[in-house]
This record gives structure tokens, C-alpha cells and sequence, in this order.
């Protein structure tokens, strides 16, 4: 995770024409950009480079981007950025499900683009250094480890940041648009698909059984409340 | 317009049975009633007469010209006869008068009328006085009489004859005559009834045979009004409404292979639209990435490349734009359009759709508060942003949003205090690349803003319409059912 500065992208997008025009609008924004043009290219990439985040057109010869997401999530952390047509709707909860942190609409405007990029490589900046315990899970808010029954959980930034923001405090219910506002850094009207399936991934990695959920609970007809467990 | 003509058809049609059976049955059985009554009185009559005549020949020669009253009892008795067929007899001289009762005296169901010279008729009085036999029919009690009068003659030795002035009236009760013709009638009553309730059978079958097929085709054509285009009839027979039916058929028909020509040929022209839009995505998205970068060069460029620089990077967002909302209007029209429903709260989506924009100070909002609906926001944003922002381009300040609910509909209304839109161009407002004036043949916008805006209000079962307010400017009013549709899909 890198602030402020230089972080480097990873961009998988087969037509040139696009991937050239990001990565020129990347570039300007002051990223480091590593461009390849199939989803292959990319995880070979990945396997030597370590990108802060990785931008990746789901439209893709050869393994197709979703497989691709599977693959990089199997393995890393790193905040995924799906490049989606506008309205296919079953790629963006489809993308969503296999570990896309956030998704923009070809064809994107690089500033839209460029603010998705800060807000998933946004520190979330916390100070406080106690541990705080719920139920089996201990969240280290200087550290940014959260483990369970003493063992590391391996969150995305973005489901630690969503963990952090609904368990402070515990109890209090956080509607879809404000998670959207305050972890996406998305408007008002971002899309509440990214919320749900952060949150189903999250209860995935740290519910025991996560058709019951005691940490992350729905709200119905409100949005989501951490425990209190 | 009547929701069922072949009611009228059947009233009518019954009706018409009924009057037809009516009047056959009352001139008919009236007739037979009126001529079978009029024998049986006559009859009745003329046997009476004849009686009374009889038992009265039996008297002469009478015995004196001034008869005592003795005399006159013994002439009452002697037209009383032996038969008891009548009721009462009076014999009257001058003043005197001696009356003699039937035998028997009571009739069976009515009183004997009691007949002095008081209760006789005068008319019939008159009459006999005269010379004549004479009768009358009268009623007494509600029974029927006949009353049948006549003077006693006094021969005189040349065979001429003059009144005695003795007069015999004799009163016979009808009753049993009454009783029959009664039966007469109550019988052509009840034939007449029967034969109606016959007719209206009839009747009825047969408005239900030529209804059946006439609403059978009021029923399918109404079908094929509301877009059944394969509606046809079952053709049964070979009568006229058979030939309507199989014409019916022919018509629908031929209409159906129209219109799917129609809905291909609009399908195509949809599917063309939605083809070019998506080839158009790809060279855009790359113009898209570098415009920025062109905007952000254009700066430090020398002037005709900085401003060619500026109009490349500007006109590429209107054409994305465009573009945009051209796949997006093809996917309401492909039917892919979904809601992401979601709890909302109405007045905070109304606020946050001006802050994003930067319009909350422009806006004059009276928003109900605690108003919620499962909706989609980024829809109902889209819908706001759309008509807010056409009433601050094309309308005049002050531009307000006012929010309201009842129990089954929340209410948005959008209004300038502009001009307000000319009436005629009302209902094309929603149409797709419509613009209010035709001597701007370019706007910011797509030209699509309030279209997609109203399939955005349809998709959530409401609609979105215009007018303009009564004290001048334009009103857009969005009405949306507050039982959002509910499809399976949607956050838990």
C-alpha cells in the first residue's frame, strides 16, 4: 500500500488504442504504469512485480478477467479496479463476487478513474494502538491486522477498511450509502452492489458460518451493523 | 362507451319477444274472454225471461184490475216460480207492492237482494212503465243481479191489450254465471302468462344464439385492441355472423403479420442503435483516457492547438455522453434494464443529488421528511439531476423541488417559474432526441435526458409527466408507487 506518491498500476486491457490512452492518463497522474494486453502477461507480472493496485478489463482474450481476479485473489491482497462495459450488469456482481474491490464504466474519465485509484490506496489513518477484541476477533487499528483465535485474517484494504469503519463504534448501523461514501469514498448514488459484496467476502473470511453472521449483521430495510457481539 | 353492447342487443331483443307475446295472447284470449262472456249472459237472460213469462201466463186471467194486496202476493209468488232460480220478486200496483223471496232465500256467496220499489232501477222503472219487458244488470253487495221487469197485460174482449199497472220485477243473482266467466278469464290470464313466459325462453334462446357469437367478437376484437394480435374467432356455421366471424379472422390476421413486421423492422432499427452504440464504446473509451490529458496539455499550448486541444477534449465527453445514454436508453428498450433496489430516504437522496451537483443553493426545496422507499437511488439521480438541471438551463429562477407522500405514492415535483413549455409540445417532451427549439439543433444535452428519465420513473412502476403550473412555468412530476416492485434480486 502506497501514499501520497508514486504507487505502481498494473493494468491488464487487450485493445491498444484504450490501454495506450490509460496508461498515457495514468502516467499523468504520476503512476507507474506496467500496461499488458491479456490476462496471462498479467499474472506473470504479478508474480515478480508487486503493483499497489491492479486495473483489469474484464473483456479479455485468452483467460478472461474474472479468472484472472480468482487468480490474483488465490494469492494477494491487492485492490483490484474492474474496467466494465456500461450496463452488463451481471459482469459488475459477477466481478464483485470473485474479489473486485470497486468497478468504473468503460469509457471512463481517467479523473474517475484516478479517484477510484486513491480512494482504494487511501492509509486508514488511526492512531489509537490498543487491540480491540470482539468475541474471537482482535483488531489492531495502528498495525492493520486483524486476526481471529489468534490467526492473521487476510482482508483486502478494502474489507479491512470496511471492518474498521463499521466497528467503530460497534453497534451503530451504517446504511449502504454511507459505507459507500465513507470506504469507496464514492457520491451518494455509487452503487450498493460494492457494499453487499464486500460484505458477503468479509463475513466469508470472518464469520464461522457466514449465513449467521455475529460480527458483520444486516439491518434490514437500514444496511449493516458490526456485532455486538 | 358501454363496457357491455350486447346487453342493450339481448333488452331489446326480449322486449320485443315480450310485447309481440302480450299482444297476440291479449287480443286473442280478450277476444274469446269477451264473446264467451257475452253468450253465457244472454243465455242467463233469455232462459230467465223466458221463466218468468211462463210463471206468469199461469196467472191470467187475473182476477181484478185493482188487485189488494193479497192478490199481489199471490202474483209475486206466482213469478217466484217453483224452480228457485230467482232471488227476490216484488209486484207493485200503484203504490202497493208485495215482494215474495226465492225459495230458499240465501244464495251461496252473496246476499239476496232485497227488491222493493226503491232499489229497482228507475231507467228500468220507466221502462216497464211503458208497456215493455225490460232487464238490467245491477250490482248489489258486489254480487251481480239480473233484474227483469215487466207490466201484466189485461186482454180486453177484442184481443187488444193495455196495462194493468202491475208490475212484476224479479231479480236473479248472476253469481254462478259471474263464477264461470271469472274462470274464463283467470284461465286466459294464465294462459297469457304461461305463453309469455314461453316467449321469453324462446327469447332468450334465441338472443343467446345470435348474441353468443356477436360477444364472442366484441370479447376478441377488444383482445386485439389491447395487443392479443393472435386472437381469432371459432367460426361455427355458415349464417352471416359466421362470414363476420371469418372476415374477423382474415382482418386480425393481416394485421398481426403488420405489426410483427412492424415490431421487426423497429427491432432491427433498436438493435442497430444498440450495435453502433457498443462499437462506438471502445474508440471512445481510448479518446476518453487521452482527452484529459489533451484538457490538461491544452494550457501550456500555443493558441490554435491549445484550442483545438479544448474543443477535441470537450466534444469527446459529449459524445460519451451521448453514447451513454444511448446504451443505456437501448437497454430499457432491450429490456435489460434492472433496478438495485435499496432503502432510501427520499428527502436525503433529493439533498445529496443538488450537493453532488453543486446546486443546493440554487434550489428552493420543501422536502416531507421520514419519507423511505425501496428504490433505486442511482436511478432516482438520474431522474432528479435530468429534471433539475433542465429547469436551471432552459427555465428561470426560482427552480424549486417540492416532496410529498400520501400512503400509496411519493410525489416529486420540479418546477421553474420560466415561460413555462407551449401546450402543443406537451406530449412530445419525453420523446427520444426531442428539443423544445428547433433553432438550437445542438444542445449540452444527449437529447435523451428525459426520456431515459421517464423509462428510469417506469422501471420503478411510477411515471414522470409534464405540465406548467397555472401561475406560468414549467411543472415535471414524478409519482412513484410507494410499494416499490419488490423482484427477487436486491440487497437482503
Amino acid at each position: 500500500m502506497k501514499l501520497g506518491g508514486v504507487s505502481r498500476v498494473l493494468l491488464i486491457e487487450d485493445d491498444p488504442a484504450v490501454r495506450e490512452g490509460l496508461e498515457l492518463a495514468l502516467t499523468g497522474h504520476g503512476h507507474r504504469v506496467r500496461a499488458v494486453e491479456s490476462g496471462e502477461q498479467g499474472l506473470e507480472w504479478l508474480r515478480s512485480d508487486l503493483p499497489d493496485v491492479v486495473v483489469l478489463d474484464l473483456m479479455l482474450p485468452g483467460i478472461d478477467g474474472f479468472e484472472v481476479c480468482r487468480r490474483i485473489r488465490a494469492v494477494r491482497e491487492v485492490p483490484i479496479i474492474m474496467l466494465t462495459a456500461r450496463g452488463d450488469d451481471i459482469d459488475v456482481v459477477a466481478g464483485l463476487e470473485v474479489g473486485a474491490d470497486d468497478y468504473v464504466v468503460k469509457p471512463v474519465q481517467p479523473r474517475v478513474l484516478e479517484a477510484r485509484i486513491r480512494a482504494v490506496l487511501r492509509r486508514i489513518g488511526q492512531d489509537q494502538a490498543e487491540l480491540e477484541r470482539h468475541g474471537d476477533l482482535t483488531i489492531d487499528r495502528a498495525g492493520l491486522v486483524v486476526t481471529k483465535r489468534g490467526a492473521p485474517v487476510g482482508l483486502t484494504p478494502t474489507e479491512l477498511r470496511l471492518l474498521l469503519r463499521l466497528s467503530s463504534p460497534p453497534g451503530q448501523v451504517h446504511s449502504r450509502q454511507q459505507l459507500l461514501e465513507s470506504v469507496w469514498e464514492h457520491e451518494y448514488f455509487g452503487d450498493s452492489r460494492l457494499v453487499d459484496a464486500c460484505v458477503q467476502r468479509l463475513r466469508a473470511k470472518i464469520e464461522d458460518d457466514s449465513a449467521a453472521p455475529v460480527y458483520v449483521q444486516t439491518v434490514r430495510g437500514f444496511g449493516y451493523r458490526f456485532g455486538p457481539v | 362507451m358501454a363496457s357491455r353492447p350486447s346487453l342493450g342487443l339481448r333488452s331489446r331483443l326480449l322486449s320485443a319477444f315480450a310485447l309481440l307475446c302480450v299482444v297476440t295472447v291479449a287480443a286473442v284470449a280478450g277476444g274469446m274472454y269477451v264473446q264467451a262472456r257475452n253468450d253465457i249472459l244472454q243465455r242467463t237472460q233469455d232462459a230467465a225471461v223466458q221463466a218468468m213469462r211462463s210463471h206468469l201466463e199461469s196467472l191470467y186471467p187475473l182476477p181484478s184490475a185493482a188487485p189488494g194486496p193479497g192478490e199481489l202476493q199471490r202474483i209475486a209468488r206466482a213469478a217466484a216460480g217453483q224452480d228457485g232460480s230467482a232471488a227476490a220478486v216484488v209486484a207493485v200496483f200503484h203504490g202497493a207492492h208485495a215482494q215474495a223471496g226465492a225459495p230458499g232465500g240465501w244464495r251461496p256467496g252473496g246476499y239476496a237482494m232485497p227488491l222493493d220499489p226503491g232499489t229497482i232501477p228507475k231507467g228500468l222503472r220507466g221502462a216497464v212503465a211503458g208497456g215493455v219487458l225490460a232487464w238490467q244488470r245491477v250490482e248489489w253487495h258486489g254480487v251481480p243481479f239480473l233484474i227483469i221487469g215487466t207490466p201484466l197485460l189485461i186482454v180486453e174482449q177484442d184481443q187488444t191489450t193495455r196495462p194493468s199497472g202491475i208490475e212484476v220485477y224479479l231479480a236473479r243473482s248472476l253469481l254462478p254465471e259471474q263464477q264461470s266467466i271469472d274462470g274464463l278469464a283467470a284461465s286466459a290470464w294464465i294462459t297469457g302468462g304461461v305463453a309469455l313466459g314461453f316467449a321469453v325462453v324462446l327469447a332468450l334462446l334465441a338472443t343467446r344464439g345470435v348474441l353468443r357469437p356477436v360477444r364472442e367478437l366484441g370479447r376478441a376484437a377488444r383482445l386485439l385492441g389491447q395487443g392479443e394480435m393472435r386472437t381469432r374467432i371459432a367460426v361455427r356455421g355458415s349464417d352471416e355472423l359466421a362470414d363476420v366471424s371469418r372476415t374477423f379472422n382474415h382482418t386480425a390476421a393481416e394485421l398481426e403479420r403488420h405489426v410483427e413486421q412492424l415490431r421487426e423492422m423497429e427491432a432491427d432499427a433498436r438493435r442497430f442503435v444498440a450495435d453502433v452504440s457498443h462499437e462506438l464504446r471502445t474508440p471512445l473509451a481510448a479518446l476518453t483516457a487521452v482527452a484529459g490529458v489533451l484538457e490538461e496539455e491544452a494550457a501550456r499550448l500555443p493558441d490554435p492547438a491549445g484550442r483545438a486541444a479544448r474543443l477535441v477534449s470537450q466534444e469527446t465527453l459529449n459524445l460519451t455522453g451521448l453514447v451513454n445514454d444511448l446504451i443505456e436508453i437501448s437497454r430499457f428498450d432491450s429490456g435489460a434494464a434492472a433496478l438495485a433496489l435499496n432503502e432510501v430516504d427520499m428527502a436525503e437522496l433529493v439533498r445529496a443529488t443538488l450537493r453532488v451537483r453543486g446546486w443546493s443553493e440554487r434550489v428552493h426545496t420543501e422536502l416531507e421528511s421520514g419519507v423511505t422507499a425501496r428504490l433505486d437511488p442511482r436511478r432516482m439521480d438520474v431522474i432528479l439531476a435530468n429534471l433539475v438541471g433542465n429547469a436551471l438551463k432552459h427555465g428561470a429562477p426560482p427552480v424549486s423541488v417540492r416532496l410529498r407522500a400520501d400512503p400509496h405514492w411519493i410525489t416529486v415535483e420540479v418546477r421553474d417559474h420560466g415561460p413555462g413549455l407551449d401546450e402543443a409540445v406537451l406530449p412530445l417532451v419525453f420523446d427520444r432526441f426531442y428539443k423544445a427549439d428547433a433553432a438550437r439543433t445542438r444542445s449540452e444535452g444527449s437529447g435523451l435526458g428525459l426520456a431515459i428519465a421517464r423509462e428510469n420513473a417506469r422501471l420503478h412502476r411510477g411515471d414522470l409527466t409534464a405540465a406548467n403550473a397555472p401561475d406560468g412555468g414549467a411543472v415535471f412530476t414524478l409519482r412513484l408507487p410507494r410499494q416499490a416492485p419488490d423482484p427477487e434480486e436486491g440487497p437482503e
